[in-house]
């Protein structure tokens, strides 16, 4: 079994990655696990997702930490930490 | 009224302030922040700035966090506009507004909901210098103004 989620990126993530697609994912997967495929793809996937870069997410537009569970039809965003204001 | 708006077009302070406290007679406090582009940043000269958000968690987000200051100060009312988008050096970015029936509870309303917007409401900031457009990296500083109201952000660190 599988889930799919809708990725999302922003600011510089979204210039190196794009505005974002569909990822499958087994199910069971985590924040966590997604971040690990895209990585696992290499090249600035690798380089914009690598461990020590500060990467925050949200899950369904809520702020989540990366041990959060993945739903099917789940609506998945990474960013760089928030500067507003 | 819409609590909060996120708009591309400037505000006006006045208008927004006599918008929300001719609301409610029992206003006896209007307090105000705004914030603008700087025309330098770390030494370098800006001549402008792209403002980019999420759309809809950033609305949702930015609404949690005035019935988060309307939980927690006794106040009458709060407004919150941000801009997106470019803007230029010396332009109006945020405007937060609170209002109250004496002064010191909108005091700490407006700063509790300016720290909690400066580090989990999602914006990005890209700054045009001389030497070429750059992110703008999140400070610990936003983070350790939050925590003085007990609420631990983790955005920068």
């Amino acid at each position: 079994m599988t889930v799919t989620v809708k990725l999302r990126f922003f600011a510089s993530l979204r210039e190196k990655l794009g505005e974002g697609e569909a990822l499958e994912l087994p199910e069971g997967s985590t924040v966590a696990a997604a971040r690990m495929a895209l990585q696992a793809r290499g090249g600035v996937h690798a380089e914009a997702l690598a461990p020590g870069r500060a990467v925050r997410s949200a899950l369904n537009q809520k702020m989540c930490t990366e041990s959060a569970l993945l739903s099917d039809g789940d609506e998945l965003a990474f960013f760089p930490p928030v500067t507003g204001g | 009224m819409a609590r909060v708006c996120i708009q591309t077009t400037d505000f006006d302070l006045s208008k927004e302030a006599d918008a929300l406290r001719l609301e409610d007679g029992g206003v006896g406090a209007v307090v105000a922040f705004v914030g603008t582009v700087r025309e330098h940043s770390s030494g370098a000269a800006v001549s402008a700035m792209e403002l980019e958000h999420y759309p809809g968690m950033t609305e949702a987000a930015i609404e949690a966090m005035v019935e988060a200051a309307l939980a927690r100060f006794d106040i009458r009312a709060a407004k919150v506009i941000h801009r997106v988008g470019r803007l230029e050096a010396r332009d109006q970015i945020v405007l937060v507004l609170v209002t109250s029936a004496h002064r010191g509870q909108a005091f700490q309303a407006c700063e509790f909901l300016m720290d909690y917007l400066k580090t989990q409401a999602p914006f990005w900031k890209k700054e045009h210098t001389p030497d070429g457009a750059h992110w703008v990296d999140a400070r610990v500083a936003d983070d350790e103004a939050l925590a003085r109201w007990g609420i631990s952000g983790g955005n920068a660190a």
